[in-house]
């Protein structure tokens, strides 16, 4: 018995090779959070004597005024800014909720074979279009067709970044709304099917019910996407501090702001700090948004694993 | 094996402090770091690629980044010169002070900021007045028609202003010209993140005017003649009328060291400044400092 016991605690190489890996995919899942945790710190710690110091609530979120290298009196307001990226962002999802739906809806359930790996693939090219392409694109090309379309005098706005980020978003969307319906069992569509409903009636009726929580995550994501968006915005809603009344208003986005003037700034200054500030904000609103899209993902779960358990009580009352 | 290491340590030494100083290997080299403003990065890099002809053991490396970037840089003393398309600011100075060197200005050229308008726009001549009620806070022009034209294709009236990102040397400098030091920029303008960019948004808007460096010009958009006061002359935008001061607003470019430029620093400084370095800012579409003939 006691070489029995040797043998199965033997520490060779395949040992320690299991053992190290075990450590490095552990660090990898670890680092994650050390990043998210570091970059936290770092914002904090850059944007923490702008925030204590010279920050006024009611001005950063209450004045459109955004004058921070204004030689006798600069100002801090940051309401034009917020203003400019929820509008942007607020359009996009206009574009790309439907868009992204209908494309999951047709890939998820009635695309089959060659067509929905083909769709699948360019959806997921789509993707990869880097965002300073969008940017460019909405420069040069969208911006002279919608002032021919609509004539008006500039077409670098927030209908423009709008369509830009919508069409950005709409890839990402749609690949999760697909998980989301790829997640309802598949008992739910027999059963449907076997009461009579048309395929519509099916995926209308039950699949999507069923998939709405990954479908409103899907659609966060989009959201938490859009408001972190930075190069394509920057090029495409005009840079301009607005506050938007109609789609053709030039705006001015947070991210936009923090790219454009951070490179120039003295390191240290009160300009600085407020640019770290709108960093804060950002990182909380983009962390609020994405934490609620998983309490949605984690709520659509736990519906489906409940109902798929018991399927015989329900049909039998 | 040993040589190599010590040589490759002293090069990265060298780089590192942005000190000139000999890599080993083959003959001596000595790098001089130069950065800063992005309107002088293409002068920079023509001077830097001309002047390895004319002293062979020296090779200068050029990045942009922006005036307030490069000036930063040299007080940390990573860089032996920066660019800049504005003065140092008095804070600036007092950092560099702090740091035991007193900075050292030189103006290697000046720059006409152009206005620029769509080739469609009649617009022939602005006034130094107008350009500050149009961009200045408080100001009252807001449409074409206050200056009395009639733009094609512009059928709202209503002028684009196209302005640029707020700390770049160029906004600060039209600041400074056109509003005054007391005064700041109306908000709304479009702000462009670099000077090629305002041309390109003024060539394809039709209701747009923007400001941006000579040197930047196109045969796509059109620049009018800014007129000083009321009975003043209208003076077009050129190298000429850079030079000679009669054109408003026109801005030095300068160069700044840590202290009295030594050695190889000083050798290239002062080419930039003579007739040959100042023939090639010339070429590029900027002014030189005085005259030079440079046919």
């Amino acid at each position: 018995m006691p070489e029995l016991a040797q043998a199965a605690d033997r520490r060779d190489a395949a040992w320690w090779i299991d053992r190290m890996v075990q450590i490095l995919v552990l660090a990898g899942g670890l680092s994650a959070i050390v990043f998210i945790a570091g970059i936290f710190v770092f914002i904090t710690r850059e944007g923490a004597g702008f925030v204590f110091d010279r920050f006024d609530f009611r001005e950063f979120f209450g004045s459109p005024r955004w004058t921070p290298t204004s030689s006798h009196n600069p100002t801090y307001g940051a309401l034009a800014l917020i203003a400019g990226t929820a509008s942007v962002t607020g359009l996009a999802m206009v574009v790309s909720v439907p868009f992204s739906l209908g494309a999951a809806i047709y890939i998820g359930e009635f695309a089959t074979g060659r067509v929905r790996e083909t769709l699948k693939v360019l959806v997921e090219l789509l993707a990869a279009i880097p965002s300073v392409v969008w940017g460019f694109i909405g420069l040069s090309i969208m911006n002279p067709l919608i002032i021919r379309v609509f004539d008006v005098p500039v077409g670098l706005n927030v209908l423009n970044a709008g369509v830009i980020l919508g069409l950005m978003a709409a890839p990402i969307m749609t690949t999760i709304a697909e998980d989301a319906l790829k997640a309802v069992p598949d008992t739910y569509r027999e059963a449907a099917e076997a009461m009579g409903a048309t395929r519509w009636q099916v995926t209308f009726r039950v699949v999507l019910p069923a998939a709405r929580n990954g479908l409103v995550a899907a659609t966060l994501l989009g959201v938490g996407r859009g408001f972190g968006e930075t190069m394509a915005v920057l090029m495409a809603s005009g840079h301009s501090i607005n506050l938007p009344t109609s789609p053709f208003d030039s705006v001015r986005a947070l991210t936009a702001t923090i790219a454009a003037e951070l490179g120039e700034t003295a390191a240290g200054s009160d300009h600085y700090g407020a640019l770290f500030a709108l960093g804060i904000f950002l990182f909380l609103v983009t962390f609020a948004i994405n934490f609620a899209a998983d309490v949605f993902v984690r709520g659509g779960q736990r519906k489906h694993r409940r109902r798929g358990r018991r399927p015989a009580a329900s049909a039998n009352p | 094996m040993k040589t190599t290491k010590t040589a490759f340590a002293s090069c990265l030494l060298a780089l590192a402090a942005a000190v000139t100083a000999a890599c080993g290997g083959g003959g001596s080299r000595s790098v001089i770091q130069n950065k800063g403003s992005d309107t002088l990065v293409n002068v920079a890099q023509a001077w830097a690629e001309e002047y390895a002809a004319v002293a062979p053991g020296i090779a200068v490396a050029v990045t942009g980044g922006g005036s307030g970037t490069g000036i930063a840089a040299m007080i940390n003393g990573t860089v032996d010169i920066a660019n800049s398309s504005r003065k140092m600011k008095d804070s600036e100075l007092d950092l560099a002070r702090g740091n035991g060197a007193e900075p050292i200005e030189f103006v290697v050229g000046y720059d006409a900021l152009a206005v620029y308008v769509h080739p469609d726009n009649p617009l022939d001549e602005v006034s130094l007045e107008q350009l500050a009620s149009l961009y200045g806070e408080g100001g009252e022009i807001e449409s074409w028609s206050q200056f009395g034209v009639e733009v094609p294709g512009c059928g709202s009236d209503e002028i684009v202003r196209v302005s640029r990102q707020n700390n770049s040397g160029t906004y600060v400098y039209f600041r400074e010209a056109v509003l005054g030091d007391r005064r700041d920029f109306r908000l709304g303008s479009r702000d462009m993140h670099g000077s090629k960019d305002v041309v390109d948004l003024v060539e394809n808007t039709p209701c747009a005017i923007g400001y941006s460096g000579l040197a930047y010009a196109t045969d796509h958009v059109k620049m009018p003649c800014v007129r000083t006061g009321e009975g003043g002359d209208c003076v077009s935008p050129s190298v000429e009328t850079a030079i000679d001061g009669s054109y408003p607003i026109a801005r030095p470019l300068f160069m700044y060291t840590a202290g009295e430029p030594q050695g190889a620093i000083r050798e290239y400084i002062g080419w930039v400044l003579s007739d040959e370095g100042q023939c090639i800012i010339y070429d590029k579409g900027y002014a030189p400092r005085g005259d030079v003939d440079c046919s």
